[in-house]
């Protein structure tokens, strides 16, 4: 037993190593590329919706759509759909370089409307009182809004990132490499189960630790 | 210190048009307690929340020191604001902060020094009475605790005014008594001018000298608490005034005590409400009094009395007697189950 499993990683260790951490690049630049691009674009959502602070419903139109169009695409027709343009902004369309783009076009959406449906929740009142005390708008949006939907928000966080360590699973498909290609690879094309289980095992793990800290880290946050 | 002038305001619902508010005016004055009352959807919300223009007029002026609101840029607004501290029904705390966070981050935000800061958090926990929770979360505090780190709130930014929306509605009685007390304290000791909606009568009783009634968005009734209360005019007023009183007669008794000598209700003012007109009644006319129920309160430093007494006796003895009550200085009505009306 011992012995086989020091085989199985002199054998595989060094490239399941390799294709955690593509996997750990993907997800953790995207991710951050999506928040960027995302909480903004649920925070401007919030703010135009109907009966909101900045109602505006063109924009609020806009984004909605565009948010809906989106997000009906799944991502293994997404990736090859925008090719284009994901020649254009990243320069090439394989490698992780060329799979981060689609992953945030299919990410960044999802987080808007997450974090859309967290700043809904927060209190109207709450914010009315700081308007009342003369607090300038974009200090009540990072003081108030965000602040106070940040255990609702790290909720939804962990929903889209446990949702983007699924998608990154295709990213092979572009030769990206990482977790889910590496498993299709040699475990589905090859009939190396083992190799299989052993990703789908990390992959397990991975996605119930990152539900794990996100439940945590947002109860933290919570108090009441 | 506070005016409105002709304010009205129109909310366009999705079908139908909502009259808020029809040209109301008042004038709160500098280092008073101004109460407006009235029933649910008589448009109090909305008239306060003109008062640092939370909510837009249709048409109408509010002056602020003599400023009007409705011609100030974004940034001038928020100055004003900053000089007019708001209390709700909800609290409205940060849920994610602790007490004194909730103190802190709107000085913060409105640019005070942090040294500055710690001082105004501690004057005004102080005052307010919660020292010991300054690291508590709301959800620790009770509903009164939470109305007095939103007081803290509003006073650490040394306002000249206080506006309450329904500030008790949330509380029991006695929690709603300690913060009337408060609000009374701060009004005498800080000399902040309060404004306060509610459609509790014994809110406005306590602490308020002047008081307006509201109707579907107009003012139907103003004045001094005292002249209100001692010579309401409107049936609202009447009813307001009534339920604090809680004078109902049963109806069957009613009906017996009409047939023979007259039901009135007697109103005494300051010093006369102890005064001993009514015994002197029977001394000089041949009228038996009965008192059939009565109650005192305090009108803000000032007694205020009800009876209800039915005067056993001839017609004219007993017009003889409410004569000479009303001499002795006190307010004599007809009562009728649900209402009272002035006699001659
Ligand atoms: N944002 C709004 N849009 C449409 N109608 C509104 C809005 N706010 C208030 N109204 C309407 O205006 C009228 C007055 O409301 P307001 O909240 O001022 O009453 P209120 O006297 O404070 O009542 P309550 O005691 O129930 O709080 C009501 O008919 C209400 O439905
Ligand atoms: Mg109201």
């Amino acid at each position: 037993m011992l012995t086989s499993i020091t085989n199985f990683i002199n054998n595989w260790g060094v490239e399941i190593w390799e294709a955690f951490i593509d996997t750990m690049i993907m997800v953790g630049v995207s991710l951050t590329l999506s928040i960027i691009i995302g909480l903004p674009l649920g925070v401007l959502l919030t703010l135009t919706g109907p009966g909101k602070a900045l109602e505006n419903k063109v924009l609020y139109q806009i984004l909605n759509t565009i948010i809906n169009i989106l997000r009906s695409i799944p991502f293994i027709i997404l990736l090859f759909f925008i090719l284009p343009f994901t020649k254009l902004v990243a320069g090439t369309t394989i490698g992780v370089q060329g799979v981060i783009v689609p992953l945030v076009v299919f990410t960044a959406p999802y987080i808007a409307r997450l974090m859309e449906s967290s700043l809904l929740e927060v209190d109207r009142g709450v914010i009315e009182a700081y308007e009342a005390m003369g607090i300038k708008t974009r200090h009540i949006i990072w003081h108030v809004l965000i602040r106070e939907a940040r255990p609702s928000i790290i909720l939804g966080l962990t929903i889209a990132t446990i949702g983007l360590i699924g998608a990154t699973a295709m990213a092979g498909l572009v030769g990206a490499g990482g977790l889910g290609d590496l498993a299709y690879r040699y475990g589905h094309l090859r009939y190396q189960a083992d190799i299989m289980y052993v990703t789908v095992i990390i992959l397990i793990i991975l996605v119930q630790g990152v539900q794990t800290i996100g439940n945590r880290v947002s109860a933290r946050l919570k108090k009441d | 210190m506070i005016e409105f002038r002709n304010l009205t305001k129109v909310f366009q619902d999705k079908k139908r048009e909502v009259k808020a508010l029809h040209n109301v005016s008042l004038k709160v004055k500098e280092g008073s307690i101004f109460g407006v009352i009235g029933y649910s959807g008589a448009g109090k919300s909305t008239l306060v929340r003109m008062a640092n223009l939370l909510e837009k007029p249709t048409s109408g002026q509010v002056l602020f020191e003599g400023h009007d609101l409705t011609e100030l840029s974004g940034n001038q607004l928020n100055e004003v604001r900053q000089q007019m501290g708001m209390i709700f029904q909800s609290f409205n705390l940060l849920k994610t902060g602790t007490v004194y966070e909730n103190i802190a981050l709107p000085l913060k935000l409105t640019g005070v020094s942090k040294s500055e800061i710690d001082k105004r958090v501690e004057k005004y926990i102080q005052i307010v009475g919660l020292q010991d929770k300054l690291k508590a979360y709301p959800a620790q505090l009770s509903g009164g605790q939470k109305q007095r780190v939103a007081i803290a709130r509003a006073l650490a930014h040394e306002p000249k005014v206080l506006l309450c929306d329904e500030a008790t509605s949330a509380l029991d009685p006695d929690t709603t008594e300690a913060i009337l007390e408060l609000l009374s304290k701060i009004n005498k000791e800080l000399g902040i001018t309060i404004l306060l909606i509610t459609h509790e009568m014994n809110v406005v009783q306590k602490i308020c000298h002047e008081v307006a009634v509201m109707e579907q968005g107009k003012v139907i009734e103003q004045g001094s608490v005292i002249d209100v209360f001692s010579k309401p005019q409107t049936d609202t007023a009447k009813r307001f005034i009534h339920s604090l009183f809680n004078d109902d007669i049963p109806g069957d008794l009613l009906k017996k005590l009409k047939n023979n000598g007259k039901l009135v209700a007697l109103s005494f003012i300051g010093e006369s409400a102890g005064d001993p007109a009514l015994a002197m009644v029977t001394k000089k006319y041949d009228v038996f009094p009965s008192i059939l129920g009565g109650n005192i309160t305090d009108l803000k430093e000032r007694p205020f009395g009800r009876l209800i007494v039915h005067l056993d006796g001839s017609e004219s003895e007993a017009q003889k007697a409410i004569n000479y009550l009303k001499e002795s200085g006190v307010i004599v009505e007809t009562y009728n189950k649900g209402g009272i009306n002035h006699v001659n």
